[in-house]
């Protein structure tokens, strides 16, 4: 019996949740304020995990494009962090505007003034890029390997305007944000941090369980139709280009709330976040993790990450073996990833192997005709 | 007149090199369905043999020769990526036929360790490792077929490899103990020096053409004669186009798949090391030198559509004319009075990376209208 059909007792399930959560608020009094930094920042990450199973898992749309709408949620929360506390800086605006001689305010950056709108942009400007492009590639019925370079390629062009635009957006530098405040508090304190880590495990708590509302019912069931067999579902009479079109905005949400998250975290946010190989590693998470289990995306994402700061500490060069080796292992010898093998068959097969498990009886006949083909 | 020269020529200097480097890619996407993310590494690699061939020409056995190394280093880079991509096809994407995005991530993997490999080991015994490959994958077809059939084969080959890793090792130790610099590992990036024939200048009709630009101009030309040559006079050629067009069948009449997928992925990874080789004469050359490239390849392929290799060629150009028109701001030139409003926006694409936005936003667009491509392949598949 597989794990995923184990009915587990109403006591077991409110136990482990009062745990999870006792665990959540006791957390920075038992981690060293680095360890739980690091910590937080990984639970930010795992939400755009979340989005990217939902494309890729649910839907079978690979996005190498993901840094995208990470990064356009961290720029969002960084510019208004910057601009309130800026009214000591010549102009009453932010420092770095003067090292390039700008003197007024480009004009989008005047909406971030406000508390409100940048709670909203956060999420919905990333959701509305990620709609348009998603929109315009898959109305084409561009999609497989083609959409995954259309996202790299677009990736890059995001990547590109960032890192040249001194003038609007600091370009290559990035905007900081730890010696910024953010309602009379310094948002590098240790403090503000303790916060910020409650909100994002509370955030990734949320976010999996809209996660799974999304793909729960008739329209979870339609977008796993699309990726098995996407004309069929046309057939059908459904037209997959709404579907993926909402999935995909769905997932650029996502992936900017997590990068505001991470950003407040790491104190900076810079062009640093659209490169190719952040991306991809992004998907890498929810491989390892398990594709199609909503749990192991943000398992994946929390634990390759933790596991990248320990050897990157210990051994520098290795990491990059590794990642490599893991990336080929996953691919080739765990397609489901670590979580989908614990809940297939994977556990009774490798008993099986050592002779600790009996083998389960298969049809007789189906040897015997393997046999008479040779 | 003189301008316009300049723009084509240039236009076309990087074309060439997004052509050359494009080819490789567009042969084994085409014809194989295989997305390779470490295509930007095996011209890596091309290149920095590249950079050994030099060295061990400046040896003073090999000294008279030395002009002449840029030649032998495009046939060594062939070898070379060609023999990385068979051992990658033998050994990983074989079990992925089929599930392109499933290769695309396998193959981002080994880009990774491509990388760090040539940051951490000595070159000298990369080298040597390359060489042992070589000798191990090649020299058990060369025995005669009645050793192939006879029931030892296997110990046959097993000597083999044991004779190829001796080599290796044995080569390794003798280049690193005869060339210091390739005896270290190490992270930094080196530079090719052209030989003194290819570097100045060759002026033509009032224009100053670099001669390194114009040798991969040449570079590019011929692989693209060679291959097209291959493709459509050789016997193998004509199986790999019957395998393209219809795998399940060719198998039915007799033509071994397996062969046709490790000559093609063998043929494509070949000339992304001689992309390698046209790159080296560019800039410097690191670990991250095909990273740069990798995404404007798939842009060409994209483009060009997929599996047809004048599609390929004429998208590289494209792309290279319209790089150096955006780029360098020669609308600009050409038209000086031009409305202020138009000038501006002119001018604020006229940077490398800034044209680079310019141009996949407007492939995206051009996707919209054609969205398989200049040369769409002609199929009534759904899936098509």
């Amino acid at each position: 019996m597989s794990l995923s059909k184990i009915k587990f007792d109403k006591k077991i399930v409110l136990s482990f949740w009062i745990i999870l959560i006792a665990l959540i608020i006791a957390a920075p009094t038992l981690l060293p304020v680095f360890r739980l930094n690091l910590l937080g920042r990984y639970l930010s990450l795992s939400i755009v995990a979340l989005g990217v199973d939902l494309i890729w898992g649910y839907t079978g749309l690979l996005s190498l494009g993901q840094g995208i709408f990470f990064a356009l949620g961290g720029y969002c929360a960084a510019m208004y962090l910057q601009i309130t506390s800026s009214s000591e800086f010549p102009n009453n605006i932010p420092e770095f505007f003067a090292l390039y001689g700008v003197e007024k305010l480009p004009f989008f950056w005047e909406p971030f003034k406000s508390p409100v709108f940048t709670f909203f942009a956060i999420w919905i400007i990333p959701a509305l890029v990620a709609g348009l492009i998603g929109f315009l590639v898959f109305r084409n019925r561009i999609k497989g390997v083609y959409f995954s370079i259309l996202t790299q390629a677009s990736l890059l062009v995001f990547f590109n305007f960032f890192n040249g635009q001194q003038k609007l957006i600091n370009g290559t530098n990035g905007l900081k944000t730890d010696v910024t405040q953010l309602f009379g508090q310094m948002v590098g304190s240790e403090s503000m941090q303790r916060i910020f880590f409650w909100i994002t495990a509370t955030l990734v708590i949320a976010a999996w369980f809209f996660a799974k509302w999304v793909v729960k019912g008739r329209f979870g069931n339609i977008l796993i139709g699309i990726r098995d067999d996407e004309p069929r579902v046309r057939f059908t009479g459904y037209n997959p280009v709404i579907f993926k079109t909402i999935i995909f905005s769905i997932a650029g949400g996502l992936a900017g709330i997590s990068g505001a998250l991470y950003t407040v975290q790491s104190g900076i946010v810079s062009p640093q976040f659209m490169t190719v190989p952040f991306s991809i590693e992004m998907v890498i998470w929810v491989a390892v993790g398990g594709r199609g289990t909503l749990l192991g995306a943000i398992l994946g994402a929390v634990f390759i990450n933790y596991a990248k700061s320990l050897v990157s500490e210990a051994l520098p060069a290795s990491w990059m073996f590794i990642q490599g080796g893991l990336f080929i292992l996953v691919v080739t010898a765990l397609p489901e990833g670590v979580l989908g093998w614990i809940q297939g068959d994977g556990p009774r097969n490798l008993l099986q192997r050592f002779g600790l498990k009996r083998k389960i009886e298969t049809y007789p006949s189906l040897e015997i005709n393997n046999k008479e083909q040779k | 007149m003189e301008l316009l020269l300049d723009s084509l020529f240039n236009g076309v200097a990087i074309g060439s090199v997004l052509l050359v480097a494009a080819l490789g890619l567009a042969i084994v996407f085409g014809l194989m369905g295989v997305i390779n993310l470490a295509h930007g590494e095996l011209m890596m690699l091309g290149a920095y043999t590249t950079y050994v061939t030099q060295l061990i020409f400046k040896l003073p056995i090999l000294k008279p020769f030395y002009n002449s190394y840029i030649i032998v280093s495009i046939f060594l880079a062939f070898i070379v990526s060609g023999v990385v991509g068979i051992l990658l096809e033998k050994t990983i994407i074989r079990k992925l036929y089929g599930s392109p995005l499933e290769t695309l991530l396998a193959t981002w993997g080994v880009s990774l360790i491509l990388q760090q490999f040539v940051r951490s080991v000595p070159l000298a015994y990369g080298t040597g490792l390359v060489i042992s490959l070589i000798i191990g994958l090649f020299l058990p077809t060369t025995f005669p077929s009645k050793i192939k059939e006879s029931i030892n084969f296997k110990y046959f080959k097993f000597s083999s490899w044991i004779l190829a890793a001796l080599t290796g090792v044995l080569t390794g130790s003798v280049i690193s103990s005869s060339v210091s610099k390739l005896s270290r590992a190490s992270a930094r990036n080196v530079d090719v020096t052209a030989p003194s024939w290819m570097r100045g200048q060759i002026e033509i009709i009032g224009t100053a053409f670099p001669k390194t630009r114009l040798m991969i101009i040449v570079i590019t030309l011929i692989s693209v004669i060679a291959i097209t040559l291959f493709l459509n006079q050789s016997a193998w050629g004509m199986r790999i186009r019957a395998v393209t067009q219809n795998r399940q069948m060719s198998d039915c009449l007799g033509i071994s798949t397996e062969k046709v997928d490790i000559i093609t992925f063998g043929i494509g990874s070949g000339l992304a090391g001689v992309a390698g080789v046209a790159v080296s004469l560019l800039g410097s050359v690191g670990p991250n030198v095909g990273g740069n490239y990798i995404v404007g390849c798939f842009m060409v392929v994209v483009l060009g559509g997929v599996g047809n290799l004048l599609g390929t060629v004429l998208a590289s150009f494209g792309i290279g004319i319209m790089t150096d028109l955006i780029g360098a701001g020669r609308l600009l030139s050409i038209w000086p009075d031009m409305p202020l409003p138009l000038s501006n926006t002119i001018n604020f694409f006229a940077t490398t990376s800034m044209a680079r936005v310019m141009i996949f936003a407007l492939i995206v667009i051009f996707l919209q209208f054609k969205p398989t491509g200049l040369f769409p392949q002609k199929g009534r598949m759904v899936e098509n």
